[in-house]
């Protein structure tokens, strides 16, 4: 288990079937984790894994080892997430995840599932890109800078992104204070 | 107040439900395959000593369904089922403990699971395979346990069945059919692409047996690989298929037999010195006015792969020419599994057409979760419909999802023939390509007692669905088994063309218990044997100088008679046969068009897959003999084959 994923995913991309095989086992829960947190429904996060863990094996060939595994892992699950986003744009089907929040809290009386309920809302406020930051920086545990790897963005924006979200989410605050 | 984060952070991290097992499993089981599919297409394998480790146990395990060409073992082969026979198959008290989150493939080797592993061949695989299931644990330990020898533990059998696969298991490429699979050993196990039949001598084996089939998948699939440009995959040429596509001209039949067979000797086009005998059975045709009233649950995969213009939107087009041709005291149901699973549709008159347009519509393929349970939500809907007189079957559309909530695949077999026997029947409707598991496919129709057929076009469809429905949806004989003993007077060599996954054992004949091929109503099944005469210069073995000791007398008045055609048959849900017989005489007319067609097909197929009983007879004969044989061709199936051919011909070998 001491192998670090750089290697093992260098192995696999050699077409090395052990390798590959603990390295999708290792990731498996980090990829659905960041999937859940992208998309805000369990049962799309499990298909965004499937999906994503079937194009592993070609993805993995373009991969050279210029940045952290998981970092490039990140990045084809945000990928993936948003390609998704992008199908599901086209159908109702797009209601399941976190849009389906003015419904579902109209549901939501049960004490224990506020928190889940404000997340759902705050989720639902926030622009996809936001959202994108947000599940790296909070959800991963990321920095602003590891997360702007996995974007492909300046660090700069990144931050400007979570200053961003802190604004509206105060301004959630206040209307909810105010109603 | 910087909570608004906090909060933010909090919820992400500690709202995360858990993933659910399967959803986990059929994930890294789509991962491994799709890993393996893209090693199997790399023009030279790598080699897997880039890594310093051996291949896990997984992987052997793994490796090795891949490989196997059986049937039954290649069922196993499906997503999330492999993971778990593959740990089954390995380590069976790993399955009492945790069915549902078996261990996952991690890189440290278990050894001790090897070495505490008592009974390397679990019950289930092994009834059904002997000579395949245990060797997958051999193979799975042997690899685990690097050098160590094994073979104290394993049975017998395997070693003797099954030489090829004791050896390491390194990344092979496809597994060359070892003689396990011959027919010499033929049980009721079926493989999807054994080597065809070879010659055999009438004085060591006078007596063929074998299994109607009236699957017709491997011909559209071949079709799609033609005209893809593609050569395809000699694997993937059954003939009998290819015969058995088209309809023939045959006699119908009297009385109240439920099929008639009819029989004709006549030159072989391909050599001078032998003969075919084409065997042509005619299922009854349904009285198309009272025919009993029908009961139908679609159950559709809807995993994200079904989301290809060849896929669902065809099947769906496909369920809808299907409609118009059901009556008032239909039922249909639909159910999805693998995407969004669940009833889309209760069972439903099928008059109400709209209600069940309306429910086609609402099928849409999405994600690729392990839509469990889709089959016995099919098997319950069905079973709401059944009344007594009424004919209920299933038919399972798909592109090779075949994560039906059942993941050990002996036991989906087992479930479907359980179903089987309490009158609900399975078909199975293959679409697209790339994925589709078609060995599978016909695991699970045999299982069911239906056809296996493979929708790729509109046209398709129809010819399927409408056109065949009658035949697909109402049994008329079960488990219809033919045997041919052949007269050693007048024959002396012998080879059955296709029917390879068919063979059965010559005592099976008999034995009522051993399942085979179901007819169903108007269906017709061709069978051609290539027969050398006596003392015809075309024979490729030399005669005994001593002879053998004949085993009885040959009857005074069959000493005309090339030889004697038996056929079993049981009525539906009968537990008991029936036999017809009637003696094959040599003919001197002419063949007609049906016979010469269905020969041209199987010069076809038999070109496809190298020919090497042909003689030289090539492409231009096969085009010529099968243009000359096109008859009535009402919807232009034999103009199709034709321009197949001719694709074919000009595609670099």
């Amino acid at each position: 288990m001491d192998t670090d994923d750089e290697t093992l995913a260098l192995a696999a991309a050699g077409g090395d079937r052990a390798a590959f095989a603990a390295l999708v086992n290792r990731h498996y829960d980090r990829i659905y984790g960041l999937g859940w947190r992208l998309t805000g429904s369990a049962a799309d996060a499990q298909d965004l894994a499937q999906e994503i863990c079937a194009a592993l094996p070609a993805k993995l060939r373009g991969w050279r080892a210029e940045a952290k595994f998981t970092t490039w892992l990140y990045r084809v699950v945000v990928n993936a997430a948003a390609d998704m986003r992008r199908r599901g744009a086209t159908r109702a089907r797009a209601a399941d995840g976190w849009g389906d929040w003015e419904i579902s809290r109209q549901e939501m009386i049960a004490e224990e599932r506020e928190r889940l309920a404000w997340l759902e809302g705050a989720m639902a406020r926030l622009s996809p890109e936001l959202r994108e930051t947000v599940a790296l920086v909070l959800g991963e545990e990321m920095t602003q800078a590891e997360a702007a790897q996995v974007l492909g963005l300046s660090e700069g924006t990144v931050a400007w992104r979570m200053s961003e979200v802190k604004k509206r989410l105060r301004r959630i605050a206040e209307g909810e204070a105010a109603e | 107040m910087t909570d608004e984060l906090d909060m933010l952070k909090a919820a992400l991290r500690g709202g995360l439900p858990p993933a659910q097992d399967a959803a986990r499993l059929a994930a890294l089981s789509a991962a491994l395959d799709n890993f393996d599919q893209l090693q199997e297409n790399e023009p030279a394998p790598r080699s897997s000593q880039v890594h310093p480790r051996k291949a896990g146990w997984l992987t052997g395990a793994k490796a090795m369904m891949t490989r196997l060409s059986s049937a039954r073992i290649l069922a196993a082969t499906t997503s999330a089922a492999a993971l778990a026979v593959a740990l089954v198959a390995v380590a069976p008290a790993l399955r009492q403990d945790a069915p549902l989150s078996p261990p996952l493939p991690s890189l440290p080797r278990s050894e001790p699971v090897a070495a505490q592993t008592p009974d390397p061949a679990p019950a289930p695989m092994a009834a059904q395979a002997p000579a395949a299931a245990p060797a997958k644990p051999a193979e799975a330990l042997s690899d685990m346990a690097m050098e160590e020898p094994m073979a104290a533990e394993e049975p017998m059998v395997l070693m003797e069945q099954a030489p090829a696969f004791a050896e390491p298991m390194a990344r092979r490429a496809a597994l060359p059919q070892t003689e396990a699979a011959a027919p010499e050993m033929a049980d009721t196990e079926s493989f999807a692409n054994a080597p065809a039949n070879p010659v055999r001598l009438v004085q060591e084996d006078p007596v063929s047996t074998f299994s109607v089939d009236v699957d017709t998948a491997a011909y559209s699939l071949i079709r799609r690989f033609l005209q893809a440009g593609e050569w395809p995959d000699p694997a993937a040429v059954r003939i009998e298929e290819m015969v058995n596509y088209f309809p023939y001209a045959y006699p119908q039949p009297t009385g109240s037999d439920p099929f008639r067979a009819d029989v004709t000797v006549f030159p072989t086009p391909w050599n001078d010195g032998t003969r075919l005998v084409r065997i042509g059975l005619q299922g009854r045709l349904p009285e198309v006015a009272d025919r009993p009233p029908l009961n139908l649950v679609f159950l559709v995969d809807t995993s994200g792969s079904m989301d290809a213009p060849d896929k669902l939107p065809l099947l769906k087009q496909a369920l809808r020419l299907v409609l118009p041709q059901l009556r008032a005291g239909d039922q249909v149901a639909l159910v999805a599994y693998a995407g969004s699973a669940g009833v889309v549709l209760e069972p439903t008159a099928a008059s109400e057409t709209a209600a069940i347009s309306a429910a086609l519509d609402r099928l849409a393929a999405g994600g690729g979760t392990a839509g469990a349970e889709g089959l016995t939500l099919a098997y319950q809907q069905a079973a709401l419909m059944a009344a007594p007189g009424e004919v209920s079957r299933v038919l399972l559309a798909t592109d090779g999802d075949f994560n039906l909530g059942i993941s050990d695949p002996a036991e989906l077999e087992t479930f479907i023939a359980r179903q089987r026997e309490g009158g609900t029947y399975l078909s199975v409707l293959g679409f697209g390509r790339g994925n589709l598991d078609d060995a599978t496919m016909q695991a699970l129709a045999q299982a069911g007692n239906g056809m296996a057929s493979y929708i790729d076009t509109a046209q398709e469809a129809r010819k399927v669905l409408v056109d065949q429905l009658s035949g697909a949806l109402f049994p008329l004989a079960d488990d219809v088994k033919l045997q041919v003993e052949w007269n050693p007077a007048k024959v002396a060599e012998y080879r059955l063309i296709g029917y390879e996954t068919r063979a059965l054992a010559r005592e099976d004949f008999n034995n009522d218990r051993v399942d085979a091929g179901e007819i169903g109503a108007g269906h017709q099944v061709t069978a051609l044997y290539e027969i050398t005469p006596q003392g015809s210069a075309a024979r490729l073995t030399d005669p005994l100088r001593y002879g053998a000791a004949p085993e009885g007398q040959v009857p005074a008045d069959a000493s005309d008679e090339l030889g004697f055609l038996k056929l079993r048959w049981k009525a539906p849900g009968q537990a008991d046969s029936q036999l017809i017989a009637t003696p094959i005489l040599d003919g001197t007319a002419a063949p007609d068009a049906e016979a010469r067609f269905a020969a041209a097909i199987a010069g076809f197929g038999q070109l496809l897959t190298g020919g090497q009983y042909l003689n030289g007879w090539g492409w231009d004969q096969a085009i010529a003999l099968a243009e000359g044989a096109r008859g009535d061709d009402p919807f232009g199936y034999r103009v199709e084959a034709v321009n197949l051919m001719r694709l074919a011909a000009s595609l670099p070998r």
